[in-house]
């Protein structure tokens, strides 16, 4: 199997300017410097909470943001976004909020031209057909095509989301938290069409989500971030029901799940740590039970800890 | 269609389009009007008064017809001030496209340079431009359109900003559009109406800035006539004969009050926030309407829904999203309503305390007792007293339920003395004893922090103790955890879990999340379209869910440790209320329905454990 992605050292700095008289400011490291690979025809789920840096690493891998350092591979190629045109029939990105990512002023069918236009130079009776092929099998009805983003609920609007990334025939699609703005009866719709639409256009996806129920149903492997960084990867199956690293444990252990009774897995002030100002060691040490000096003092590497499960933690669970 | 309904709903707008649109309809014909030459001189003729023969408007100093010479005047003022409005909107936006789309660097250079322009009083700026390229109307024209594309750019690009973040314009990017198709067919048609709007709103000024510039010699030349000339002709003979100033300055005072009245009202019925009645006040409290008899007192809970029903009136469609609820809470219970959106699990909770806004909500039927007594027939001042005292809220998102501009200390203060008149000290002590009550550490120095200091589980704490400030016996969360990360969640549930314990509070929690009910509740409603569909102990309603909906819509949610796995799901969509099958609102969606369940009312029936339902999938006892 070739690897459908492959993310090398990839890193995003912001710059802050210190203003007019302010001194320069090493920025704010929102994704440190992070390799993982993904093969064809596999879902790597990557979940983290609010500040971890999900959506940052989701930007630059469809191109929408320029890395700091490292490298974007795709197909064995590195990462061009020079051309619109070529990078968009590699690699699509499905967005979070289904209403707002629809141009409010635009027809279905305007929206769903848009990519066979420019990035295939259909014509108009090869881009009716093709978008007759996708609509069938999202199971859309060919009449939403005329109508408006804003007649839709946000299943519907969600699938014409995942039409319009299929429109692109990509090789990759991102999901940037898919399903998060749907209700539960509608999410689990939506996750099987995904599911069907992988297997039936061969397709590899990255799936970002703050649910990790969601995560693990859908995806061969996890990644777990925290402040930017990741501190595990391994097999779904294995990463929530044997957590190697402490805050994928605290993760596992804060979700509600039926049957378990009510306890705050941790009693501590759980901020994040001042991205202005990191600390020099594990990020999470101020909030881990087993941190010790070194944690405080050096930033772990990823190391292997089991079969095909890596964690960045001098104390492995 | 909608759009001219609304334009005319607008009195004063309807009025500006009137004038407006008979003083076009006069210019447009003039040409073919039995009209003396305007620029013919007869000095033997010179200040005839109006209603004079031949002259119905009188004759100016040179002995021209005033009547003539007023038409082709506002002609020409209407032709340059529309003219300079489109060059400058024009422009102007293609500026503040340009900087906004691009941002950074590009947005600094082009936004200071039209700062710079600005810096100059703009009447200098335009004789300095008139200096520059000779009198004349032409140049008259292109000094008002410059001084007025920096309005255009600031406004334009301030839209645009807030578009150019937006997602579907990173979707447009990602088809393969480049930037000028991108601004073109993305953007553009997103900003259209706002620079409609920001023109039609300053065509007035822009003829008043022509008139000025004439009024100086600098505009039209003699002996044309615009309405800015014929006032500087006439300044001298102000006081013999003031007709000669009065009949031109009444035409400009028409023209710019009709454009600015249309002008305003096409603002208003452009601009989706006030079309959707954000400029109505609601009431206070919600308007109460009950048709039929309350429901006698039957004793349950501290906090009594009883058949409440709360509807929205919104034209000629009626959705109901409250349907003959009957819920109560006893003191140091938990009890969950769950329900997706839609279900009217939230506007339940906010018709307790009469806060659905009126207009449109209107409570239509039922009762809700505290302790007996009927809070919807409440005068307000009573019912006011038991807001925040008696029952409090918490809400999903406590960034915009905290006041940005004011510490946490001196919001939860506030809450403390709405109520309760205590000395500034002891108000200190109590906040930062709610602050500890809480778990936030550091109370001292974190009541003067301002709600952007804080992270959003911090503010939700804030929230919480908001609510606590008073020592209500009834506490209402909306969703209070949704909002948050999960680490966070848990660490909020296990504080409002321990609060209860702690002072006996009955919480009424509103969630979708069953994990949520399962860990903190006692007992628990599900509410689907509108209505309760199942009701009872926790335990028997996650182990042995009755209802089909509760049961697939239990089904539908992942757990974790399941592995990769087909999720279960309902198909269709919930129903929309103001469009309610008749029977059970579920049978569309339901594989169990049958002829029986799509016709009349299916009763909520059970004793602790109740279903609606015909067909249930566990019997209730």
């Amino acid at each position: 199997m070739t690897a459908a992605l492959k993310v090398d050292n990839l890193a995003k700095t912001f710059s802050i300017s210190g203003g007019l008289f302010g001194g320069q400011h090493p920025g704010v490291r929102a994704i440190r410097p992070m390799s993982f690979e993904v093969q064809t025809g596999e879902t790597l789920g990557i979940v983290g909470e609010s500040g971890c840096g999900k959506s940052t690493l989701a930007r630059m891998l469809v191109g929408l943001l320029e890395p700091t350092e490292g490298s974007i591979e795709i197909e064995g190629k590195a990462l061009d976004n020079a051309d619109p045109a070529a990078f968009g029939r590699l690699i699509q990105y499905m967005f979070q909020d289904p209403v707002s990512s629809l141009n409010p002023r635009k027809t279905i069918k305007q929206i769903m031209e848009a990519p066979l236009k420019r990035l295939y130079g259909m014509n108009r009776a090869e881009r009716d057909a093709r978008i007759d092929e996708i609509f069938d099998s999202v199971n859309l009805r060919p009449e939403f095509l005329e109508r408006y983003p804003h007649e839709f609920s946000g299943g519907q609007a969600q699938r014409i989301g995942i039409a319009r990334a299929l429109a692109a025939s990509p090789r990759i699609i991102i999901l940037d938290e898919p399903v998060s703005a749907l209700d539960v009866s509608v999410q689990a719709q939506v996750l099987n069409l995904m599911r069907r639409l992988k297997s039936e256009f061969n397709l590899t996806y990255l799936f970002i989500s703050h649910d990790l129920a969601v995560v693990e149903a859908v995806s061969d492997r996890i990644v777990v971030l925290y402040f930017g960084a990741v501190v595990e990867i391994g097999r779904a199956e294995e990463v929530f029901s044997n957590p190697r690293h402490p805050y994928t444990k605290l993760l596992a252990d804060s979700a509600p799940v039926v049957g378990r009774p009510l306890t705050a897995p941790e009693q501590k002030d759980s901020e994040l740590p001042d991205p202005l100002n990191p600390p020099p060691g594990c990020a999470f040490a101020t909030r881990c039970p087993r941190a010790t000096e070194i944690c405080r003092d050096r930033d772990p590497a990823l190391e292997q800890v089991g079969d095909d499960q890596f964690a960045a933690c001098f104390h492995p669970l | 269609m909608t759009f001219l309904k609304l334009l005319f709903r607008n009195r004063l707008a309807a009025l500006g389009a009137v004038v407006l649109g008979i003083i076009l309809l006069l210019v447009i014909v003039t040409p073919i009007l039995p009209l003396q030459d305007p620029d013919v001189t007869n000095t033997a003729d010179r200040f005839m008064t109006p209603f004079s023969d031949g002259h119905l408007l009188g004759t100016d100093h040179l002995g021209r017809d005033l009547l003539s010479r007023l038409l082709y005047g506002t002609r020409v003022s209407l032709a340059v001030g529309i003219f300079a409005a489109l060059i400058a909107g024009t422009i102007g936006s293609a500026i503040g496209i340009v900087a906004g789309y691009f941002g950074g660097r590009t947005d600094n250079i082009i936004m200071r340079g039209v700062d710079m322009l600005m810096a100059f009083p703009y009447i200098l700026l335009a004789l300095a431009i008139v200096a520059a390229l000779g009198p004349g109307l032409f140049n008259a024209l292109i000094a008002v359109a410059a001084v007025n594309i920096p309005f255009f750019a600031r406004n334009i690009r301030g839209v645009t900003v807030s578009l150019a973040g937006r997602e579907f314009i990173d979707a447009a990017r990602l088809a393969g559009m480049g930037h000028t198709r991108i601004i073109l067919t993305e953007l553009l048609p997103n900003v259209l109406s706002t620079i409609v709007i920001a023109m039609s709103t300053t065509v007035g000024w822009m003829i008043l800035e022509t008139a000025g510039l004439s009024f100086l010699g600098l505009g039209s030349q003699p002996p044309q006539a615009d309405l800015g000339s014929m006032l500087g002709e006439a300044r001298s003979q102000l006081i013999t004969d003031p007709h000669t100033s009065i009949i031109p300055g009444i035409m400009i005072f028409l023209i710019v009050m009709s454009i600015n009245l249309l002008g305003d009202g096409v603002r208003d019925a452009l601009d989706p926030r006030l079309r959707s009645g954000a400029l109505t006040r609601p009431r206070a409290q919600t308007l109460v309407n009950r048709g039929g008899d309350v429901p006698a007192d039957d004793r349950k809970g501290i906090l009594n829904l009883q058949r409440l029903s709360t509807q929205f009136h919104i034209g000629p469609r009626i959705y109901k999203a409250v349907n003959e609820v009957s819920l109560y809470v006893n003191p140091g219970e938990c009890l969950g309503v769950i329900g997706e959106s839609g279900s009217g699990k939230s506007v339940t909770a906010l018709s307790v305390m009469g806060l659905v806004p009126s207009p449109p909500g209107v409570v239509t039927g039922g009762a809700v007792r505290y302790e007996g007594e009927d809070l919807l027939d409440m005068p307000f001042e009573r019912l006011r007293q038991k807001r925040g005292d008696n029952v409090a809220y918490i809400f999903q998102d406590p960034l915009s339920t905290l006041h940005p501009l004011y510490r946490v200390g001196d919001q939860l203060k506030e809450a403390i003395s709405v109520h309760h008149k205590v000395s500034d000290k002891e108000l200190d002590r109590r906040a930062i004893e709610l602050l500890k009550s809480v778990r936030i550490p550091n109370p001292e120095s974190r009541i003067r922090n301002y709600p952007h200091e804080m992270s959003g589980g911090m503010r939700q704490r804030v929230g919480i103790a908001m609510a606590l400030a008073n020592d209500p016996e009834v506490i209402i969360a909306d969703e209070p955890t949704t909002a948050l990360d999960v680490t966070v969640q848990a660490q909020i549930l296990s504080l409002l879990d321990d609060l209860r314990r702690e002072r006996g509070l009955a919480i009424v929690f509103i969630t979708h999340d069953f994990g949520v009910v399962a860990q903190l509740c006692d007992r628990v409603a599900v509410m689907y379209g509108g209505r309760i569909v199942e009701e009872g102990t926790t335990a028997d309603i996650l182990d042995k869910p009755a209802h089909p909906y509760t049961a697939r819509l239990m089904a539908c949610v992942p757990e974790l440790g399941g592995g990769k796995r087909e999720l279960a799901a309902i198909p269709g969509l919930p129903p929309i209320v103001s469009d309610l099958p008749p029977g059970c609102a579920f049978a569309p969606r339901c594989d169990k329905a049958t002829e029986a369940c799509t016709q009349g009312e299916i009763a909520l029936e059970g004793g602790t454990h109740k279903v609606r339902c015909i067909h249930p999938e566990e019997e209730v006892a």
